[in-house]
């Protein structure tokens, strides 16, 4: 692995520990760009719980880094208290059965998904949950 | 460029008494869904099961197969 692959694991590794709930996407939650990202950020703003996004496309070696971490091929990836939950499909189905609300650790909302405030995530920059 | 029976048949060849349906999202050979029912999964978390029908496919996903959304089944 060279040095700047290195580097981009570490920072990697260490937004993942930094921020308890941790969305890697393409795009940003303002602005995604794939469909599967998108969803899985309606699924978090649904619940209304704050979250930190990624956008992976900026980098290719950010993706091939993250894949690699994770052993998981595919974006969007969700990581909650340090460990890989899964990605749109298996977040969905956490959030629709309210196994996703108990991860992490917010009121399944009664209704069907209303998309919250989006956060402000600017491309290219972790971002911190709201406090 | 795959077809879904391309997909179909790789999952039911990879993992044992898998049956299969994948559907063609966009009629484009890139974004497939596929429902798979294995006794193969029986005691494994969604995470392992996913990977299992991920690894059929290697670096094709991410690569020719654009994105393969997967639902797992163990009966």
């Amino acid at each position: 692995m060279t040095d700047e692959n290195t580097q981009i694991r570490d920072a990697i590794k260490a937004a993942i520990d930094e921020n308890r709930v941790i969305l890697f996407m393409k795009g940003t939650p303002e602005q995604p760009r794939c469909g599967f990202s998108a969803r899985t950020v309606g699924a978090l703003q649904a619940l209304g719980a704050p979250f930190a996004a990624v956008d992976i496309l900026p980098h290719p070696a950010i993706r091939e880094q993250l894949s690699a971490l994770s052993n998981w091929p595919t974006i969007p990836q969700l990581f909650v208290d340090g460990e890989f939950v899964g990605g749109c499909d298996i977040v969905t189905e956490m959030y629709e059965s309210g196994e996703l609300a108990a991860l992490v650790g917010v009121e399944q909302p009664a209704e069907a998904p209303v998309a919250a405030e989006p956060a402000q995530a600017p491309p290219l920059q972790i971002q911190d949950p709201p406090r | 460029m795959p077809t879904a029976e391309d997909i179909k048949r790789r999952i039911e060849d990879a993992i044992p008494q898998a049956a299969a349906n994948v559907e063609d999202l966009t009629g484009g050979g890139d974004h497939f869904r596929a429902t798979v029912v294995s006794p193969a999964f029986a005691g494994r978390s969604r995470i392992e099961q996913h990977r299992m029908v991920y690894d059929v496919f290697g670096d094709d996903v991410g690569g020719p197969i654009h994105a393969l959304s997967i639902k797992t089944q163990t009966a």
